[in-house]
């Protein structure tokens, strides 16, 4: 018995983060035309795109390889997958305990390199062009992810995000500059692997100017819908793993009731809803870099992971 | 126009090669017996253009390209619509022509210039565009992110405006000319008007000239506030575009409401003027320009004090100002690059050769640059736009236009928002036999070529938006 309510409390969450996620893109985008004084497009829109595209016929290069087709199932799964070991509303779900914060960078890593390939397959010129930026960013983003991650487990003792979670939440971890720097550099990846500005610009128009954009060019129909809803979980993805490693504020404990579990859901769409508005006025205030600053941006998330870590060494907290 | 023989026109060239002529426009006119060729030039500190004209009857003239390099695309140009071939013009391929015309000269496929290097891969990118802009190709050779060479292939908007207004009636013929380039058609519609006047010996109305004058500005002005956000989002900063797309939107309102078309096409027409003022609309057109200039400034604000905006702007596409003198460019690209021309003051035209106002002139080159000059030609334009509606006068708008039989002819230089327009046209028994209209764009397109070298690909867009050069109008 105690299995089977584990797992529907797991599929609830896989469930949760795919509903959600449509909505999280629509609303930041909803909330960017707001402060661009614009009415933008309806909160709904995503879902609506999402199954516009499903019903339409997937049209694939004609030079392509069987990797195209299969590249936008892997994606979403992948990124799936990762989504549902993130704690969002509640610690201790059964999935989390089958993979740490490492497996979650290993498949964001997948599928992106997952994502690479394909564009590289179409042949098209944007789709190398994307693939070349793409790898650039990646090959800085995910070490600084990594050092972030032993950063933070070096604070909580492990490297499993339920455990994380819980003892950030008991306060155990204290006020520490080390969990500032951490917290600052997984910033800056997110935004990074998001393809958010400043780094790349997730609504241009402009081809030549495009990252993960120019990438999936090519795609169309189901693979592209799929894409694209990888991309919101991503982004969902992002939000949940900094709120449950630095503000698990109100996340459900282990073996919690229903009302304590609802009640982390509730706090959890607060935490989406205040950290979309943090993004779209974050978008809003900056320009999109020049590319090659891009590594120095990126950078800094490293640096600042490091020096997180050395900090850690040398002083207590607060 | 004086017709010349083949001394005199070379003797023209190298005029013009010396620097002592400006290059204005060439093109061809193959439809009587005899085909022609016109050149049309501009002694420095001279306030009018100087036609010449040579016949080709072997279907060959000697290049004017040859001595100026912005004549290159135009001579190209003649060959592709009348099959007159340029002598000892350096760079020979079709520019217009595709070959999908019927009778189309160009058989050869088309040979974009060869890049070689370790390394070098090429890009190619439209006719047809994520964006919803004009059609071009664009040949980009690059090495990584560095764009090596650039080369623009345009010609895919070719609607035969200038065949369609040989013969027609001149008010058909103010019609087509409205229609070149929407974003111009005030500018267009002056220049052509002008060009008529002189042929036909009549002058605007006094009122009418002060109103083309407001409605030029008030173009010009709704292509800047437009522009100034559009940069910007190429740029990356959408928000500053959202709030120069409301500017743009009130001064076409404004236009609306004032003169009953919002891009005010075909208003101006040779004699005069269509639309008048009522009464009461200067006072909404002062208040108007009060409320766009003072948020216009805080926009202004916005962009000076944001960093990470000046980082992409500052530096992005130099066009080093011996390539702008060279190539002849004009508008805000030649002014942020050291060429001081400007048609409206160096031209003297009415209304604003009664006017005292100075040209912006910088040296830099950069994106930047080009911002910076648009930002002070629209707080210009809107002191022009006060100062003439003060002087406006009761009158009629329009003067009768007398018959003409013999063939006569005018040309005119205008500033459009983008730079000079020139028009040419030639008129007999109330119909156009000859007409000419250059874009500024035709010495921007090179212009941008060479500023683009040496930066990354993606600072194209923001590049090619800073230039904003029309495709349609130099495809006519």
């Amino acid at each position: 018995m105690e299995l089977i309510t584990q797992f529907f409390l797991q599929l609830c969450e896989m469930a949760l983060v795919l509903a959600l996620a449509p909505l999280l893109t629509g609303f930041v985008r909803q909330l960017k035309a707001r402060f661009q004084r614009r009415a933008g497009p309806p909160l709904l829109q995503p879902y609506r795109d999402l199954s516009k595209l499903i019903a339409k016929d997937a049209i694939v290069a004609t030079d392509s390889s069987w990797l195209f087709r299969v590249a936008p199932y892997l994606i979403f799964t992948a990124t799936w997958v990762a989504a549902s070991l993130v704690p969002s509303f509640g610690t201790n779900l059964l999935f989390s305990w089958s993979g740490d914060l490492i497996v979650i960078v290993a498949l964001l890593g997948s599928a992106r390199f997952v994502q690479m390939l394909a564009a590289l397959d179409a042949g098209t010129a944007f789709g190398g062009l994307g693939a070349s930026r793409e790898a650039m960013i990646a090959s800085l983003a995910e070490p600084a992810m990594l050092m972030m991650v032993f950063t933070v487990a070096l604070v909580a003792g492990t490297t499993q995000l339920s455990a994380i979670a819980g003892f950030m939440h008991s306060g155990a971890a204290g006020l520490r500059l080390t969990l500032a720097l951490a917290l600052v550099s997984l910033v800056i990846v997110a935004l990074a692997e998001t393809g958010r500005f400043p780094v790349d610009n997730p609504a241009t128009h402009l081809e030549l100017t495009m990252i993960h954009e120019a990438m999936v060019l090519e795609f169309s129909g189901r693979h592209l819908a799929l894409i694209e809803l990888a991309n919101s979980v991503r982004l969902l993805l992002y939000f949940s793993l900094i709120s449950c490693i630095f503000v698990p504020l109100g996340i459900a404990p282990p073996g919690s009731g229903a009302g304590m579990l609802v009640a982390g859901a509730a706090a959890y769409i607060v935490k989406l809803v205040v950290g979309a508005t943090l993004l779209a006025l974050f978008e809003t205030s900056f320009a999109k870099m020049r590319i090659f600053r891009v590594p120095n941006f990126v950078g800094a998330a490293f640096m600042l992971a490091v020096l997180g870590m050395l900090l850690l060494f040398v002083s207590a907290p607060l | 126009m004086t017709a010349v023989d083949l001394q005199t026109w070379e003797k023209k060239a190298a005029e013009i090669g010396q620097g002592l002529s400006r290059f204005v426009a060439i093109w061809g006119d193959a439809s009587g017996y005899c085909p022609f060729v016109h050149l049309a030039t501009r002694r420095k500190g001279a306030s009018s253009a100087e036609v010449i004209n040579l016949a080709a009857p072997d279907r060959r003239f000697p290049s004017i390209g040859a001595h100026q390099p912005a004549a290159i695309l135009m001579e190209r140009a003649i060959f592709d619509m009348h099959g007159l071939i340029a002598d000892g013009l350096p760079d020979t391929r079709p520019w217009l022509d595709h070959g999908t015309w019927p009778g189309s000269r160009a058989t050869k496929p088309y040979k974009f210039k060869p890049v070689n290097g370790d390394g070098i891969h090429q890009i190619p990118v439209g006719p047809v565009h994520a964006g919803t802009i004009e059609p071009g190709h664009f040949r980009f050779s690059v090495n990584g992110e560095t764009i090596v060479r650039i080369e623009a292939r345009l010609g895919y908007t070719h609607k035969g405006t200038l065949k369609l207004m040989r013969r027609a009636s001149i008010d058909h013929a103010a019609k087509l000319t409205a229609r070149i380039s929407g974003d111009s058609t005030c500018a267009y519609s002056f220049a052509f008007a002008l060009a008529v006047e002189q042929a036909l010996g009549v002058e605007a109305p006094a009122r009418a000239q002060i109103l083309r004058g407001v409605m030029a500005e008030l173009e010009r002005l709704a292509n800047h506030l437009g522009d100034f956000g559009a940069i910007c989002n190429d740029a990356g900063f959408p928000l500053l575009n959202a709030h120069g797309a409301m500017l743009r939107e009130r001064m076409l309102r404004l236009c609306a409401a004032c003169f009953g078309h919002r891009l005010m096409m075909d208003l101006i027409v040779p004699g005069g003027v269509t639309a008048d003022l009522a009464h009461g609309d200067e006072a909404k057109i002062d208040r108007e320009l009060t409320i766009v200039s003072t948020q216009f400034e805080r926009i202004v604000e916005v962009y000076e004090k944001t960093a990470s905006l000046q980082d992409r702007t500052v530096g992005t596409g130099r066009l080093d100002p011996a390539v702008a003198e060279l190539l002849g460019c004009g508008g805000y690209v030649g002014r942020a690059s050291g060429q001081t021309f400007d048609a409206r003051r160096d031209m003297a035209y009415a209304p604003y050769h009664d006017l005292h106002f100075g040209v912006p002139c910088r040296d830099i080159g950069d994106a930047d640059t080009r911002v910076r000059v648009r930002i002070e030609e629209v707080r210009q334009s809107s002191a022009i736009i006060l100062a003439l509606l003060r002087e406006l006068p009761d009158g009629p708008i329009q003067s009768p236009r007398p018959p003409s039989t013999s063939p006569r002819e005018g040309n005119a230089i205008v500033e459009g928002f983008r730079g000079d327009v020139f028009s040419y046209v030639r008129i007999s028994n109330g119909c156009i036999e000859d007409v000419f209209l250059r874009d500024p764009s035709w010495f921007l397109w090179p212009a941008l070529e060479t500023a683009i070298e040496g930066n990354i690909v993606a600072d194209f867009p923001l590049c090619n938006k800073s230039f904003n050069a029309s495709y349609s109008g130099c495809d006519l």
